[in-house]
């Protein structure tokens, strides 16, 4: 009980354990899909907590992580271009591709800008009518109305120097090629609370009934995800696979109307390659043929670029939740936050620096053995 | 990077586009808004915040407990890009 002095509320997340511990009979793995859940599990030892039956694994849950690095490369190869101003979201600076980063490139010249919101590139395109301006338009759900946003003010004004480079993708196609590959071992979910903010859950209640997969919808607040630990071992236990909504403060399940249509104005669903993972199918979306005129991978003719992953780093395998970090060689040896080699490093919500950041390189969990070793799947 | 940061709206207006914007404040620290996604959301709201637009409205303990633990988590790093004058 080494963490749980440092919850908000104490009594109540002992309670909530107490509760988890009593009602556990038999081993069962879950994963939780959101990279800030990662980041809180890790942090506060939840994980750690919770009784030897209950394995949590790390889902695919950061869009920064999850970016192929071919999409990253054709980035790069359009920074490159002396017309071209390229905008990114901080996060997406450092996350390496097969040579450098675009820090590195910015460095040696490229202009390269971090922006807050997509929208500010309006701004700068309009600014610099005689250059490029590219926006790297990633993210999940979340990010993705945003992103239509810009794509739709951008024709809706006429700009004709701005285009979006789209690696947008989607959670539950991921979800579900995770549960129909053989040897799945992810029994439950705890769902992405800020993801079903835009997007809703009627997508999930058709996973949780095609795969018989409890889904709870939950945010990242330490007893939130106690809670719907909580909710989805109840559900196991029980026999019972549905989704519960335990974030309805935020959550509805329709998510967000006037975002959602946005995004479908803009958007169109596509195959997607996911890093480490490769194609999902329908996992992506990409701008529709009426937006089109506005895709810079058209407009800079990358499309060609095609590019291999490392083969040291398993952040991939990381991803499915088939092992974890410290189950890598590189893992806090050559594979640092300072020095990523892959992108679960990269950002803090990247499994594998979650664990390096709260100290988890020094020790092996059971779990992650016996992760590699293959539990026997079921359900 | 997918998480949104709650901040109170101090101020509406319409930008020289017509898009609904608000500028709100995180913590003391003051950002411009699109307001497009919550059409229903006024002055001392609090809204749940990403990249930059507002996915929707939330009471001002939810609000205030999601800043904490974000906080926390070292997760605030994008309020401090500075924003770009029109
Ligand atoms: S530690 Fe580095 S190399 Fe190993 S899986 Fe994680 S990101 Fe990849």
């Amino acid at each position: 009980m080494k963490y749980i002095d440092e919850y908000r509320d104490n009594a109540l997340a002992a309670k909530i354990l107490g509760q988890i511990r009593s009602s556990v009979t038999r081993p069962w793995t879950l994963m939780e899909v959101c990279g800030g859940q990662t980041h809180a599990i890790v942090k506060n030892g939840i994980d750690r907590l919770l009784p030897d039956e209950l394995e949590l694994v790390h889902g695919p849950g950061c869009p920064v992580c999850v970016t192929p690095l071919e999409m990253i490369d054709k980035a790069h190869a359009i920074a490159q271009r002396p017309e071209v101003i390229f905008c990114s979201f901080g996060d997406m600076l450092r996350v390496p591709g097969s040579e450098v980063d675009l820090l590195i490139l910015k460095s040696r010249g490229a202009d390269v800008r971090m922006v807050y919101s997509p929208m500010d590139c309006l701004r700068i395109a309009r600014a610099h009518p005689e250059r490029e301006v590219v926006f790297f338009a990633i993210g999940f759900e979340t990010t993705a109305p945003a992103n239509a946003m810009l794509a739709w003010q951008a024709r809706a004004q006429g700009i004709p120097n701005l285009s979006l480079l789209v690696s947008q993708v989607l959670v539950p196609p991921a979800m579900e090629l995770l549960l129909s590959t053989p040897g799945n071992r992810v029994q439950g979910f705890l769902g992405p609370g800020h993801v079903c903010t835009v997007a809703g859950y009627r997508e999930y209640e058709k996973i949780a009934e095609k795969y018989s997969v409890p889904i709870v919808v939950t945010g990242f607040e330490p007893l939130d995800i106690l809670q719907g630990i909580l909710m989805a071992v109840r559900q196991l236990e029980s026999g019972r696979a549905t989704v519960e909504n335990h974030y309805p403060r935020v959550v509805r399940r329709d998510g967000n109307p006037a975002a959602r249509e946005r995004v479908a104005e803009v958007f169109e669903p596509c195959d997607r390659a996911w890093r480490g993972v490769g194609i999902i199918p329908q996992s992506g979306l990409r701008l529709n043929a009426d937006f089109r005129a506005f895709d810079a991978e058209h407009r800079f003719g990358v499309e060609a670029i095609h590019t291999q992953e490392s083969t040291v780093c398993i952040s991939g395998q990381i991803l499915r939740g088939i092992k974890k970090p410290h189950d890598c060689p590189a893992f806090g040896s050559t594979c640092t936050p300072e020095h990523p080699l892959g992108a679960t490093m990269v950002s803090a919500e990247g499994a594998c620096a979650a664990y390096y950041a709260y100290g988890r390189y020094l020790q092996s969990s059971p779990g992650a053995q016996a992760s590699c070793l293959g539990r026997e799947a079921a359900g | 990077m997918c998480l949104a940061i709650p901040g109170k709206i101090i101020e509406l207006r319409t930008d020289a586009d017509g898009v609904r914007m608000a500028r709100a404040t995180f913590g003391g620290i003051v950002k411009e808004v699109c307001l497009e996604f919550t059409p229903e959301a006024k002055v001392d709201d609090y809204i749940l915040v990403h990249v930059g637009f507002a996915l929707n409205t939330v009471d001002e303990e939810e609000a205030k407990q999601t800043f904490e633990l974000l906080r926390e988590l070292g997760q605030l790093d994008e309020l401090d890009i500075p924003e770009l004058s029109s």
